[in-house]
């Protein structure tokens, strides 16, 4: 057999081994996505959304109070969590970039990226909530903002790195000072990309459940006192899918439905960003 | 204006000033010989100086354009054209001056016979020369195809007039020395529209890139 | 023959850990004029020109020794950076348009020194755009994205920028050889055009273009300068022999 004839072989048994792998993970993913959807959609109503919580058994129960309590906690994560995130890129991609901290700093978010979010939850538990006593919208707010810091760090700092070195120089040549170049000239440069990094971040803590358990906790009622335990349509969704009503089942695949589809849309989204981007 | 536009327009000058004084070297060196007018002639000798130093200029100039813009195509052609030209414009230069030198020695005698023929047959080469530097400027190859052709007729009067200078030898052996200068005199004129001729040949090079001067001239013209 | 607009006094340059990249060059910059520098990669003729906006100053652990005599001082001890680098502009290799409009481009250098008036800016944009040959290209769509120009333009818009904040010296880091022939050519006949108002001061790897455009070369090997004289001196007859070599293609 000569050696070509081998190596074709070898290509194909790899190649179809790559392919099996990728049908096996497409065919759950897919799986999962269409039961959502055939599950959700036909308890989408009106009273969904604008009804809070009834007892079981009850007709008209929603989960207003829910997706009020997602909103609150996921727009405070971001008010924490996208400056400090922004600002960190920016310091590791401008100022420390041959710094040994800055490289410690990138290691560090990088395995912060992968650290599970239950042990962000347990943290913000021990620091926050046992400190003050009781579960708040803040603390998941707290929980959540620590995941994005480091996913909009990273983004931040790779968008300001794409920014290419000599048009910084050009903006020295012009004499403007360091703070001037970054705000004025690679902000510009590098905004689509970390606005397309925050969409995808605020995509990834949208669907966190484990943080929010030991932080803002849940809520039957509608609350929009951060300080208090707060609701969330993750937490809801597992409460309910744990319970024993029919009515709550159909409320969390319901639930379910919306979350994926805002994670889908926010995805979706990010992605027409980037290609509009590169296309001109 | 580019740079380099300006350096053409600067050798162009410096051809046609050189043009210009070696033809008035040929024109006033035969009206020197018909009016019999020795200081004019000297004024032919020492225009000559003005010649050489026109062909150090351009040549220096024409080396600076090739260092500097490495002319391309019919640009180095016509560099390369201008070095040659000015080496037959020199020698047009120099036969001017032997023909001054001449006439001032025919002023020491009188007259052997009236110029007819020959300022007529100077008349035909320092147009040829003129000419031919327009046609060069212009890049037209069409004059430059008739001046070749106008090459003949200098050479027919050439022939007349050797043939008749040589008449008045034997008619008076006294007359030779004089008519020797005549002879140098009709050579140099002939010489000269051969220059011509030559600068025509390098003109249909340059238009064409193509070399005709060791082929006939008819074989270009008819065809 | 015009007068010095800067002279250079024994300048050493060393790069972090002692690294000698310029080696006790002297020399004058004539005003008006347009000096190229040209030399083999890695001659040390890229961080020459950039001792003269200290774009050094940028990164740490780098030395400059000697002497840059410009407006009646050391430039190397100027304390004000940023008005000496509107003095002296700097054109580099790769087109470098901010993200922003072409108008807000040729303003920053003026923004950057506090012209804040619009009808001054309108002004002194368009005069900018003008002079480096981009205006009639460029006057319908000053609101539109730099990044819409061609190369070329955006290269002249570089320069526009440049020019915008009134230099004595602009300094060309290879300008053109991220361009194509067209593209070339009308640089280098802006450069020419400008001579008349500022001096210029180029890098180039195309020792053509030294030739067709420049008023006097410098050739640099290996951080020291061998030579500088008049282009045509240089290109039809340099003194030394290591210049021949380079400009003839034999060297090494």
């Amino acid at each position: 057999m000569t050696e070509i004839a081998k190596r074709k072989i070898v290509n194909t048994f790899a190649l179809s081994l790559a392919c099996a792998a990728a049908a096996l993970g497409l065919f759950w993913l897919i799986f999962i996505l269409a039961d959502v959807l055939r599950h959700g959609i036909a308890f989408i109503t009106p009273e969904l959304f604008l009804n809070e919580a009834a007892p079981p058994g009850m007709e008209g129960g929603g989960l207003k109070h829910a997706f009020i309590g997602q909103l609150l906690i996921t727009f405070f994560a971001v008010l924490i969590g996208i400056p400090l995130g922004i600002l960190g890129g920016t310091y590791l991609a401008e100022y420390g970039r041959h710094h040994w901290l800055g490289r410690l700093i990138s290691t560090l978010s990088d395995i912060m990226i992968s650290v599970p979010s239950i042990v962000i939850g347990t943290f913000v538990y021990a620091i926050f909530v046992k400190p003050i006593g009781h579960f708040s919208g803040y603390a998941g707010a707290l929980a959540l903002a620590i995941i994005m810091i480091p996913v909009v760090l990273r983004t931040t700092e790779e968008m300001i790195a794409l920014v290419p070195w000599e048009i910084r120089e050009a903006a020295f040549a012009l004499g403007a000072p360091y703070y001037k170049v970054i705000l004025q000239v690679v902000y510009r440069g590098a905004a689509t990309g970390i606005f397309t990094g925050i969409l995808l971040a605020i995509a990834r803590i949208a669907g966190e459940t484990a943080p929010l358990l030991f932080t803002s906790f849940n809520n039957m009622f509608l609350t929009t006192n951060m300080n208090e335990p707060m609701p969330s349509l993750t937490v809801t969704i597992y409460q309910y899918a744990m319970g024993p009503y029919d009515d709550w089942h159909e409320m969390a695949w319901a639930a379910s439905f919306v979350i994926t589809l805002f994670i889908l849309g926010l995805t979706i989204l990010g992605r027409i960003i980037i290609r509009w981007k590169y296309k001109h | 204006m580019k740079k380099v536009e300006q350096e053409y327009i600067q050798l162009k000058t410096m051809l046609a000033q050189m043009c210009q004084i070696a033809t008035s070297m040929l024109q006033d060196a035969t009206k020197a010989l018909v009016t019999r007018d020795s200081a004019l002639a000297d004024s032919v000798i020492a225009r000559d100086d003005e010649v050489d130093a026109l062909d150090t200029r351009i040549d220096e100039h024409c080396l600076k354009m090739l260092a500097l813009y490495e002319p391309k195509a019919v640009d180095l052609r016509f560099v390369v054209t201008a070095l040659r030209i000015i080496v037959d414009l020199e020698r047009v230069g120099d036969h001017c001056t032997n023909i001054a030198d001449e006439v001032k020695k025919l002023n020491l005698t009188p007259p052997v016979k009236p110029y007819i023929d020959l300022p007529k047959m100077a008349e035909g080469a320092a147009a040829m020369i003129q000419d031919a530097i327009t046609a060069y400027f212009n890049k037209d190859m069409t004059t430059a195809m008739e001046i070749i052709r106008r090459d003949d007729m200098i050479d027919a009067l050439d022939d007349r007039i050797t043939e008749e200078l040589l008449s008045y030898i034997n008619a008076d052996p006294a007359n030779t020395r004089n008519i020797i200068s005549l002879m140098f005199i009709t050579r140099s004129i002939e010489r000269i529209a051969d220059y011509a001729t030559n600068i025509a040949e390098m003109i249909y090079f340059m238009t064409t890139g193509e070399i005709i001067k060791h082929r006939l001239p008819k074989q270009v013209t008819d065809g | 023959m015009s007068d010095p607009i800067m002279t250079i006094n024994n300048l050493n340059f060393y790069y972090q850990g002692d690294v000698h990249a310029v080696k006790n060059m002297s020399l004058e910059i004539r005003r008006n004029q347009i000096t190229a520098l040209i030399g083999p990669s890695g001659c040390g003729k890229t961080t020459f020109l950039r001792c003269f906006n200290r774009m050094h100053d940028l990164y740490p652990g780098h030395r400059y020794e000697g002497e840059i005599r410009y407006e009646g001082g050391n430039l190397l001890e100027r304390k004000d950076i940023t008005e000496l680098r509107s003095r002296i502009g700097m054109v580099f290799q790769k087109p470098t348009p901010f993200p922003m409009s072409i108008f807000d481009n040729v303003a920053y250098g003026l923004k950057l020194k506090g012209i804040k008036n619009r009808a001054e800016l309108t002004d002194r944009v368009e005069q900018a755009l003008k002079q480096a040959a981009l205006w009639e290209e460029s006057k319908d769509r000053l609101k539109q994205s730099a990044n819409s120009l061609s190369g070329g333009q955006q290269q002249r818009l570089v320069i526009a920028r440049a020019l915008a904040a009134e230099p004595d010296i602009l300094l060309f880091d290879e300008p053109t050889s991220a361009l194509d022939p067209v593209s070339t050519s009308k640089i280098e006949e802006l450069m020419v055009q400008l001579k008349q108002d500022i001096t210029l001061l180029i890098v180039t790897h195309n020792m053509q273009q030294a030739a067709r455009i420049s008023d006097r070369t410098a050739f640099m090997y290996m951080g020291e300068l061998i030579e500088i004289d008049d282009t045509e001196t240089m290109f039809t007859n340099p003194k030394q022999k290591l210049t021949e070599e380079y400009i003839t293609g034999r060297f090494g």
